[in-house]
């Protein structure tokens, strides 16, 4: 298990892709900005398991908190979403 | 399980399920049927609100069981590890100025152990995307509406945490002993669909 590559505060980008297998990156939540809550420990990715990959490694899973307006474009709530850290990449400070 | 619960279809596809998972050597019929008898035999909603009454009972109680649940529950005998795994358990605090709502949008994970078997409307498709989309609406529906001011987080239990909502103490209530508080306490009040 790696170290966490994400700390609390940083702003993080959901991947947009619709991979060709089982994933557990909500649709609603994919392509969207979102900061960093806090890591939750690792565990092996859902998408491998549910392929039958042998000996995927552990990975970080994260609290990522979304804004309404980021995800429907109105609304002032919040949602926070457990995503695991390969659907994540940087994301610019400047957005 | 009821008699009309056993002629649902999906109780014939959970016997198929089984039949698979028997037949593929994974799991015994033995082994499911001791797991699932020790996982419902304590699973209620009472662990939950017992949760609650001590952490309002007990400021210490509380930071701990915010800070850091899987370690907190045990202290009222209770755990995460019911199951094949223990899971992780995060408890979010509402206050008067923001309430919490959890959900789980691609199935229906939800802490068993804590408020037992989860409501049909839990898992159900509207909830399920209405709730992320427009909470307050979908609140309100429920009898439960929150002031303007109070703003709305919504847990989406999409990985490997389950969580729990404490909901804020009632005024009225502080001459209460632990147990009379944990009497106060709904399964709704713990999914965050009421207040208390």
């Amino acid at each position: 298990m790696s170290k966490p590559a994400y700390a609390p505060g940083d702003r993080v980008r959901t991947r947009a892709a619709d991979p060709p297998h089982h994933t557990r990156l909500p649709r609603y939540a994919r392509g969207h900005t979102g900061v960093i809550v806090e890591p939750q420990g690792a565990w092996p990715r859902a998408d491998d398991r549910a392929r039958g990959v042998t000996g995927a490694p552990a990975e970080t899973v994260y609290t990522v908190r979304f804004s309404a307006r980021e995800l429907w474009g109105s609304g002032s709530h919040d949602v926070t979403v457990d995503l695991w850290e390969s659907y994540l990449e940087p994301a610019g400070e400047d957005r | 399980m009821t008699a009309e619960h056993a002629t649902l279809p999906v109780a014939a596809r959970v016997r198929r399920l089984e039949e698979r998972l028997i037949g593929a050597g994974l799991v015994t019929g033995e082994e499911l049927d001791e797991i699932l008898a020790r996982y419902l035999a304590t699973a209620s909603p009472v662990n939950g609100a017992r949760l609650v009454a001590r952490a309002w009972a007990d400021g210490a109680f509380r930071e701990r069981l915010l800070g850091d649940a899987n370690t907190a529950v045990k202290e009222l005998g209770l755990s995460m590890g019911g199951g094949l795994q223990e899971q992780r358990l995060k408890v979010v605090a509402n206050t008067p100025r923001r309430h919490n709502v959890i959900v789980c949008t691609l199935c229906s994970c939800y802490p068993i152990a804590l408020l037992g078997p989860s409501p049909g409307w839990y898992k159900s498709e509207a909830y399920r995307s209405r709730v992320v989309r427009e909470p307050r609406a979908v609140l309100a529906e429920f009898g439960l509406r929150l002031p303007e001011d109070v703003e709305i987080t919504v847990w989406d239990s999409s990985a490997e945490s389950r969580y729990m909502v404490l909901p804020l103490r009632p005024p009225g209530t502080e001459g209460m002993s632990e147990e009379q508080l944990t009497g106060l306490v709904t399964r709704e009040g713990l999914i965050g669909t009421a207040a208390v």
